[in-house]
Protein backbone atom coordinates (compact mmCIF):
# COMPACT_ATOMS: atom_id res chain seq x y z
CA UNK A 1 0.00 0.00 0.00
CA UNK A 2 1.62 3.29 -0.87
CA UNK A 3 1.19 5.81 1.73
CA UNK A 4 1.40 9.45 0.51
CA UNK A 5 2.57 11.69 3.24
CA UNK A 6 2.34 15.82 3.67
CA UNK A 7 4.49 18.41 4.95
CA UNK A 8 6.87 17.39 4.10
CA UNK A 9 5.48 15.73 1.11
CA UNK A 10 7.23 12.07 1.04
CA UNK A 11 6.08 8.47 0.13
CA UNK A 12 5.88 5.19 2.35
CA UNK A 13 4.73 2.41 1.36
CA UNK A 14 3.71 -0.61 4.23
CA UNK A 15 0.77 -3.59 4.47
CA UNK A 16 -2.45 -3.38 4.26
CA UNK A 17 -5.06 -5.79 5.71
CA UNK A 18 -5.38 -4.13 8.92
CA UNK A 19 -7.81 -0.41 9.87
CA UNK A 20 -6.24 3.66 9.04
CA UNK A 21 -5.90 3.46 12.97
CA UNK A 22 -3.21 0.50 12.87
CA UNK A 23 -1.45 2.30 9.89
CA UNK A 24 -1.45 5.72 11.80
CA UNK A 25 -0.58 3.75 15.08
CA UNK A 26 2.54 2.47 12.87
CA UNK A 27 3.54 5.95 11.70
CA UNK A 28 3.81 7.58 15.10
CA UNK A 29 0.40 10.26 13.78
CA UNK A 30 -2.51 10.60 15.80
CA UNK A 31 -5.24 10.36 14.46
CA UNK A 32 -7.02 13.80 15.15
CA UNK A 33 -4.52 15.38 13.53
CA UNK A 34 -4.84 14.32 9.86
CA UNK A 35 -7.41 13.72 7.28
CA UNK A 36 -6.96 10.12 5.82
CA UNK A 37 -8.01 10.20 1.59
CA UNK A 38 -8.34 7.04 -0.35
CA UNK A 39 -9.33 7.36 -3.85
CA UNK A 40 -10.96 11.23 -3.53
CA UNK A 41 -12.63 10.09 -0.37
CA UNK A 42 -12.24 10.43 3.30
CA UNK A 43 -12.13 7.45 5.32
CA UNK A 44 -12.59 6.80 9.48
CA UNK A 45 -10.10 5.24 11.61
CA UNK A 46 -12.24 2.01 11.58
CA UNK A 47 -11.44 1.63 7.82
CA UNK A 48 -9.79 -1.53 6.40
CA UNK A 49 -7.28 -1.39 3.79
CA UNK A 50 -6.30 -3.54 1.05
CA UNK A 51 -2.94 -3.80 0.13
CA UNK A 52 -3.44 -1.79 -3.61
CA UNK A 53 -5.21 0.88 -1.82
CA UNK A 54 -3.25 4.48 -2.33
CA UNK A 55 -3.69 7.25 0.80
CA UNK A 56 -2.43 10.47 1.16
CA UNK A 57 -2.71 11.27 4.83
CA UNK A 58 -2.66 15.31 5.15
CA UNK A 59 -2.11 16.96 7.97
CA UNK A 60 -4.94 19.74 9.72
CA UNK A 61 -2.78 21.31 11.87
CA UNK A 62 -1.65 24.78 11.56
CA UNK A 63 0.62 27.16 13.45
CA UNK A 64 1.74 30.80 13.45
CA UNK A 65 0.10 34.15 13.47
CA UNK A 66 -3.46 34.17 12.11
CA UNK B 1 -18.45 4.01 11.59
CA UNK B 2 -22.19 4.92 10.84
CA UNK B 3 -23.78 8.63 10.40
CA UNK B 4 -25.22 9.24 13.33
CA UNK B 5 -27.65 11.23 11.45
CA UNK B 6 -28.71 8.78 8.66
CA UNK B 7 -26.86 5.39 9.50
CA UNK B 8 -25.05 5.71 6.13
CA UNK B 9 -21.43 5.32 6.34
CA UNK B 10 -19.50 8.02 7.96
CA UNK B 11 -16.81 10.13 6.34
CA UNK B 12 -15.30 11.49 9.23
CA UNK B 13 -15.38 11.12 12.88
CA UNK B 14 -15.62 14.20 15.90
CA UNK B 15 -14.78 12.46 19.09
CA UNK B 16 -16.12 15.38 21.67
CA UNK B 17 -19.26 15.03 20.31
CA UNK B 18 -18.46 11.07 20.45
CA UNK B 19 -20.56 11.16 16.94
CA UNK B 20 -19.38 10.52 13.14
CA UNK B 21 -21.23 11.59 9.86
CA UNK B 22 -21.60 11.20 6.14
CA UNK B 23 -20.18 14.45 3.90
CA UNK B 24 -23.98 15.76 3.54
CA UNK B 25 -25.05 15.74 7.26
CA UNK B 26 -21.19 16.57 8.48
CA UNK B 27 -21.70 19.98 6.36
CA UNK B 28 -24.95 20.53 7.69
CA UNK B 29 -23.47 20.07 11.36
CA UNK B 30 -20.77 22.20 10.60
CA UNK B 31 -23.14 25.07 9.04
CA UNK B 32 -25.33 25.00 12.33
CA UNK B 33 -21.98 25.48 14.67
CA UNK B 34 -21.35 28.19 12.27
CA UNK B 35 -24.81 29.85 12.37
CA UNK B 36 -25.17 29.43 16.11
CA UNK B 37 -21.98 31.52 17.22
CA UNK B 38 -23.35 33.98 14.71
CA UNK B 39 -26.51 34.23 16.79
CA UNK B 40 -25.19 33.23 20.29
CA UNK B 41 -22.59 36.60 19.86
CA UNK B 42 -24.09 38.82 17.06
CA UNK B 43 -21.71 38.35 15.04
CA UNK B 44 -22.96 40.09 12.02
CA UNK B 45 -26.25 41.83 11.32
CA UNK B 46 -28.57 41.84 7.97
CA UNK B 47 -26.76 44.31 5.91
CA UNK B 48 -24.04 43.86 7.36
CA UNK B 49 -20.29 44.19 4.71
CA UNK B 50 -18.28 41.78 6.14
CA UNK B 51 -14.31 41.72 5.30
CA UNK B 52 -12.64 37.97 5.34
CA UNK B 53 -9.51 37.71 6.12
CA UNK B 54 -8.19 35.06 3.65
CA UNK B 55 -5.09 33.18 3.59
CA UNK B 56 -5.89 30.65 0.97
CA UNK B 57 -5.70 28.21 4.12
CA UNK B 58 -8.12 25.93 4.76
CA UNK B 59 -9.90 27.85 7.80
CA UNK B 60 -10.14 31.48 5.86
CA UNK B 61 -11.44 29.66 2.87
CA UNK B 62 -13.97 27.63 4.63
CA UNK B 63 -15.47 30.37 6.61
CA UNK B 64 -15.53 32.41 3.87
CA UNK B 65 -17.55 29.62 1.90
CA UNK B 66 -19.37 28.72 4.72
CA UNK B 67 -20.41 32.84 5.12
CA UNK B 68 -21.13 33.30 1.31
CA UNK B 69 -23.55 30.10 1.47
CA UNK B 70 -25.58 31.77 4.38
CA UNK B 71 -25.79 34.73 2.32
CA UNK B 72 -23.27 37.09 4.07
CA UNK B 73 -21.92 40.20 1.89
CA UNK B 74 -18.72 38.95 2.40
CA UNK B 75 -15.65 40.21 0.21
CA UNK B 76 -12.21 38.34 1.20
CA UNK B 77 -8.47 40.20 1.41
CA UNK B 78 -5.89 38.61 0.88
CA UNK B 79 -2.53 39.87 2.46
CA UNK B 80 0.60 39.38 0.40
CA UNK B 81 3.26 38.55 3.22
CA UNK B 82 6.52 38.01 0.93
CA UNK B 83 6.88 34.44 1.94
CA UNK B 84 7.95 32.78 -1.47
CA UNK B 85 6.58 30.30 -3.15
CA UNK B 86 4.41 30.07 -0.07
CA UNK B 87 2.53 33.25 -0.53
CA UNK B 88 2.53 33.32 -4.32
CA UNK B 89 0.80 29.84 -4.30
CA UNK B 90 -1.54 31.31 -1.24
CA UNK B 91 -3.09 34.11 -3.43
CA UNK B 92 -3.25 31.58 -6.51
CA UNK B 93 -5.46 30.03 -4.25
CA UNK B 94 -7.44 32.60 -2.79
CA UNK B 95 -8.11 34.10 -6.45
CA UNK B 96 -9.03 30.46 -7.74
CA UNK B 97 -11.62 30.45 -4.53
CA UNK B 98 -12.84 34.33 -5.21
CA UNK B 99 -13.59 33.04 -8.92
CA UNK B 100 -15.12 29.62 -8.39
CA UNK B 101 -17.47 31.56 -5.78
CA UNK B 102 -17.64 34.82 -7.89
CA UNK B 103 -16.90 37.12 -4.86
CA UNK B 104 -14.91 39.69 -4.53
CA UNK B 105 -11.11 39.39 -3.32
CA UNK B 106 -8.86 42.73 -2.07
CA UNK B 107 -5.54 42.57 -1.52
CA UNK B 108 -2.85 43.86 -0.09
CA UNK B 109 1.27 43.36 -0.31
CA UNK B 110 3.24 44.13 2.60
CA UNK B 111 6.21 44.64 0.63
CA UNK B 112 4.63 47.29 -1.79
CA UNK B 113 2.60 48.92 0.34
CA UNK B 114 4.00 48.87 3.73
CA UNK B 115 7.73 48.37 2.60
CA UNK B 116 8.73 45.44 3.94
CA UNK B 117 7.99 41.33 3.65
CA UNK B 118 8.03 39.03 6.73
CA UNK B 119 11.53 37.41 5.90
CA UNK B 120 12.88 40.62 6.31
CA UNK B 121 10.96 41.62 9.32
CA UNK B 122 11.89 38.13 10.77
CA UNK B 123 15.35 39.14 10.20
CA UNK B 124 15.73 42.68 11.34
CA UNK B 125 13.30 43.43 13.45
CA UNK B 126 13.38 42.42 17.43
CA UNK B 127 10.04 40.50 17.20
CA UNK B 128 9.53 36.65 16.49
CA UNK B 129 8.53 36.62 12.87
CA UNK B 130 5.31 35.30 13.91
CA UNK B 131 4.47 37.91 16.52
CA UNK B 132 5.51 40.65 13.51
CA UNK B 133 3.22 38.56 10.67
CA UNK B 134 0.18 38.59 13.23
CA UNK B 135 0.46 42.52 14.45
CA UNK B 136 1.04 43.39 10.43
CA UNK B 137 -2.41 41.08 9.69
CA UNK B 138 -4.22 42.59 13.02
CA UNK B 139 -3.12 46.73 12.04
CA UNK B 140 -4.04 45.87 7.91
CA UNK B 141 -7.41 44.04 8.35
CA UNK B 142 -9.02 46.77 10.87
CA UNK B 143 -7.49 49.70 8.64
CA UNK B 144 -8.43 48.35 5.14
CA UNK B 145 -11.98 47.54 7.25
CA UNK B 146 -12.34 51.09 7.80
CA UNK B 147 -11.27 52.86 4.79
CA UNK B 148 -13.33 50.29 2.80
CA UNK B 149 -16.58 50.79 5.11
CA UNK B 150 -16.83 47.22 6.27
CA UNK B 151 -18.60 46.67 9.61
CA UNK B 152 -17.16 43.28 10.46
CA UNK B 153 -13.45 41.81 10.09
CA UNK B 154 -13.94 38.19 10.08
CA UNK B 155 -11.15 35.74 10.56
CA UNK B 156 -11.00 31.69 10.23
CA UNK B 157 -9.52 31.35 14.13
CA UNK B 158 -10.85 28.02 15.06
CA UNK B 159 -11.86 26.00 18.13
CA UNK B 160 -8.03 24.85 18.19
CA UNK B 161 -6.31 27.69 17.52
CA UNK B 162 -8.61 29.49 20.75
CA UNK B 163 -8.22 27.01 23.19
CA UNK B 164 -4.40 27.14 22.43
CA UNK B 165 -4.07 31.05 22.70
CA UNK B 166 -5.83 30.92 25.59
CA UNK B 167 -4.24 28.18 27.33
CA UNK B 168 -0.84 30.41 26.58
CA UNK B 169 -2.78 33.61 27.82
CA UNK B 170 -3.06 31.29 31.13
CA UNK B 171 -0.30 29.81 31.70
CA UNK B 172 1.34 33.16 32.01
CA UNK B 173 -2.01 34.89 33.58
CA UNK B 174 -2.13 37.33 30.90
CA UNK B 175 -5.22 38.85 32.59
CA UNK B 176 -6.03 41.37 30.22
CA UNK B 177 -5.30 39.15 27.01
CA UNK B 178 -7.93 36.65 29.17
CA UNK B 179 -10.22 39.37 28.73
CA UNK B 180 -10.17 39.45 24.98
CA UNK B 181 -10.46 35.87 24.33
CA UNK B 182 -14.01 36.57 23.20
CA UNK B 183 -14.91 35.27 19.96
CA UNK B 184 -16.89 38.63 19.15
CA UNK B 185 -15.14 41.98 20.00
CA UNK B 186 -17.27 44.75 19.53
CA UNK B 187 -16.06 48.09 17.51
CA UNK B 188 -14.91 50.55 19.33
CA UNK B 189 -12.25 54.06 19.20
CA UNK B 190 -11.03 52.77 15.66
CA UNK B 191 -11.22 49.21 15.84
CA UNK B 192 -13.38 47.66 13.54
CA UNK B 193 -15.34 44.89 14.79
CA UNK B 194 -14.02 41.41 15.20
CA UNK B 195 -15.40 38.23 14.90
CA UNK B 196 -14.33 34.53 14.79
CA UNK B 197 -17.15 32.07 13.53
CA UNK B 198 -15.40 29.23 13.69
CA UNK B 199 -14.57 28.86 17.11
CA UNK B 200 -17.02 26.24 18.01
CA UNK B 201 -15.17 24.03 15.09
CA UNK B 202 -11.64 21.98 15.29
CA UNK B 203 -9.00 22.58 12.87
CA UNK B 204 -9.83 18.58 11.83
CA UNK B 205 -13.74 19.87 10.83
CA UNK B 206 -12.51 22.96 8.93
CA UNK B 207 -10.02 20.86 7.28
CA UNK B 208 -12.86 18.08 6.60
CA UNK B 209 -14.92 20.53 5.23
CA UNK B 210 -12.60 21.98 2.91
CA UNK B 211 -12.21 19.00 1.27
CA UNK B 212 -15.50 18.07 1.49
CA UNK B 213 -16.54 21.17 -0.33
CA UNK B 214 -14.27 20.79 -2.51
CA UNK B 215 -12.18 23.84 -2.15
CA UNK B 216 -8.49 23.81 -3.21
CA UNK B 217 -6.36 25.35 0.11
CA UNK B 218 -3.09 25.41 0.68
CA UNK B 219 -1.94 22.26 2.99
CA UNK B 220 1.94 23.39 2.88
CA UNK B 221 2.54 24.67 6.81
CA UNK B 222 4.05 28.36 6.40
CA UNK B 223 7.94 27.54 6.01
CA UNK B 224 8.72 30.17 8.72
CA UNK B 225 6.78 28.76 11.54
CA UNK B 226 8.88 25.98 12.79
CA UNK B 227 9.12 25.68 16.39
CA UNK B 228 5.80 28.07 17.11
CA UNK B 229 4.79 28.62 20.58
CA UNK B 230 1.07 28.04 19.13
CA UNK B 231 2.19 24.84 17.90
CA UNK B 232 3.57 23.97 20.63
CA UNK B 233 0.29 24.81 22.85
CA UNK B 234 -1.53 23.21 20.49
CA UNK B 235 0.17 19.84 20.77
CA UNK B 236 0.27 19.89 24.14
CA UNK B 237 -3.77 20.32 24.06
CA UNK B 238 -4.01 17.50 21.46
CA UNK B 239 -2.37 15.06 24.06
CA UNK B 240 -4.93 15.64 26.95
CA UNK B 241 -7.80 15.74 24.14
CA UNK B 242 -6.51 11.95 23.49
CA UNK B 243 -6.85 10.60 26.66
CA UNK B 244 -10.09 12.89 27.38
CA UNK B 245 -11.83 14.01 24.50
CA UNK B 246 -14.18 17.07 24.95
CA UNK B 247 -11.81 18.60 26.78
CA UNK B 248 -10.29 21.47 24.87
CA UNK B 249 -13.97 22.65 23.68
CA UNK B 250 -14.22 22.19 27.54
CA UNK B 251 -11.74 24.84 27.72
CA UNK B 252 -12.78 27.20 25.56
CA UNK B 253 -16.53 27.37 24.98
CA UNK B 254 -16.30 27.05 28.87
CA UNK B 255 -14.20 30.06 29.54
CA UNK B 256 -16.79 31.84 27.23
CA UNK B 257 -19.80 30.48 29.21
CA UNK B 258 -18.35 30.84 32.42
CA UNK B 259 -15.03 32.73 32.91
CA UNK B 260 -14.89 35.25 30.36
CA UNK B 261 -16.72 37.46 32.67
CA UNK B 262 -14.33 36.88 35.75
CA UNK B 263 -11.94 38.75 33.83
CA UNK B 264 -13.99 41.46 31.59
CA UNK B 265 -12.69 44.48 34.30
CA UNK B 266 -9.19 43.75 32.79
CA UNK B 267 -9.90 44.66 29.98
CA UNK B 268 -9.64 48.69 30.50
CA UNK B 269 -6.98 50.06 28.23
CA UNK B 270 -7.44 53.29 26.98
CA UNK B 271 -6.96 53.99 23.60
CA UNK B 272 -6.10 56.70 21.65
CA UNK B 273 -4.75 57.68 17.91
CA UNK B 274 -1.30 56.70 16.68
CA UNK B 275 0.70 59.51 16.50
CA UNK B 276 1.99 57.92 12.99
CA UNK B 277 -0.98 56.41 11.34
CA UNK B 278 -3.84 57.58 13.68
CA UNK B 279 -4.74 53.87 13.91
CA UNK B 280 -6.17 53.52 17.94
CA UNK B 281 -3.39 52.64 19.97
CA UNK B 282 -2.50 52.73 24.08
CA UNK B 283 0.74 54.63 23.69
CA UNK B 284 2.03 57.27 21.35
CA UNK B 285 2.79 54.87 18.72
CA UNK B 286 0.86 51.84 17.56
CA UNK B 287 2.48 48.55 18.21
CA UNK B 288 2.88 48.43 14.36
CA UNK B 289 4.55 51.46 13.36
CA UNK B 290 6.89 50.98 16.36
CA UNK B 291 7.83 47.53 14.70
CA UNK B 292 8.13 48.69 11.09
CA UNK B 293 9.98 51.48 11.79
CA UNK B 294 12.37 49.08 13.79
CA UNK B 295 12.25 47.03 10.54
CA UNK B 296 13.00 49.66 8.35
CA UNK B 297 15.61 51.51 10.19
CA UNK B 298 13.87 54.58 10.13
CA UNK B 299 12.02 57.46 11.46
CA UNK B 300 10.55 56.64 14.98
CA UNK B 301 14.21 56.27 16.52
CA UNK B 302 14.02 59.97 16.27
CA UNK B 303 11.04 60.24 17.96
CA UNK B 304 12.51 61.32 21.44
CA UNK B 305 13.84 64.48 19.53
CA UNK B 306 10.47 65.55 17.24
CA UNK B 307 7.54 66.44 18.87
CA UNK B 308 4.17 64.26 17.74
CA UNK B 309 3.35 66.33 15.21
CA UNK B 310 6.43 66.48 13.02
CA UNK B 311 7.04 62.51 13.79
CA UNK B 312 3.42 62.20 12.21
CA UNK B 313 4.52 63.99 9.25
CA UNK B 314 7.39 61.93 8.81
CA UNK B 315 5.81 59.18 8.57
CA UNK B 316 2.88 59.89 6.64
CA UNK B 317 3.81 59.81 3.37
CA UNK B 318 5.43 55.94 3.84
CA UNK B 319 2.57 55.11 5.72
CA UNK B 320 -1.12 56.31 4.22
CA UNK B 321 -2.77 55.69 2.64
CA UNK B 322 -3.01 52.17 2.38
CA UNK B 323 -3.52 51.01 -1.33
CA UNK B 324 -6.05 48.17 -1.66
CA UNK B 325 -5.95 46.42 -5.01
CA UNK B 326 -9.49 45.08 -6.19
CA UNK B 327 -8.62 42.20 -8.61
CA UNK B 328 -11.48 43.22 -10.75
CA UNK B 329 -9.68 46.44 -11.45
CA UNK B 330 -5.32 44.78 -12.27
Amino acid sequence: MRVTLRNPDREVTTGGGRTVSAVLDELGIPVETVLVIRAGELITRETRLRDDDELEIRPVISGGAR
Amino acid sequence: MRCRSCRGPAVIEVPRHHAAFCDDHFLAMFRGQVEKAIRRFEMVRPGDRVLVAVSGGKDSLALWDVLLGLGVDATGLYLGLGIGDYSDRSHDVARAFADRAGARLLAVDLRRDLGYDIPTAGRRGSRSTCAVCGLSKRYVFNRAALEGGFDVVATGHNLDDEAATLLGNTLRWQTDAIARRSPALPARDGMVKKVKPLHRLSELETAAYAFLRGIDYVVEECPLVAGNTQLRYKETMNAIERTSPGTKAQFYLGYLERGMDLFRSEDRAELRACASCGQPTTGRFCAFCRARAQILGERLQGADDLSDREVADELADEVLPLELSDRATR
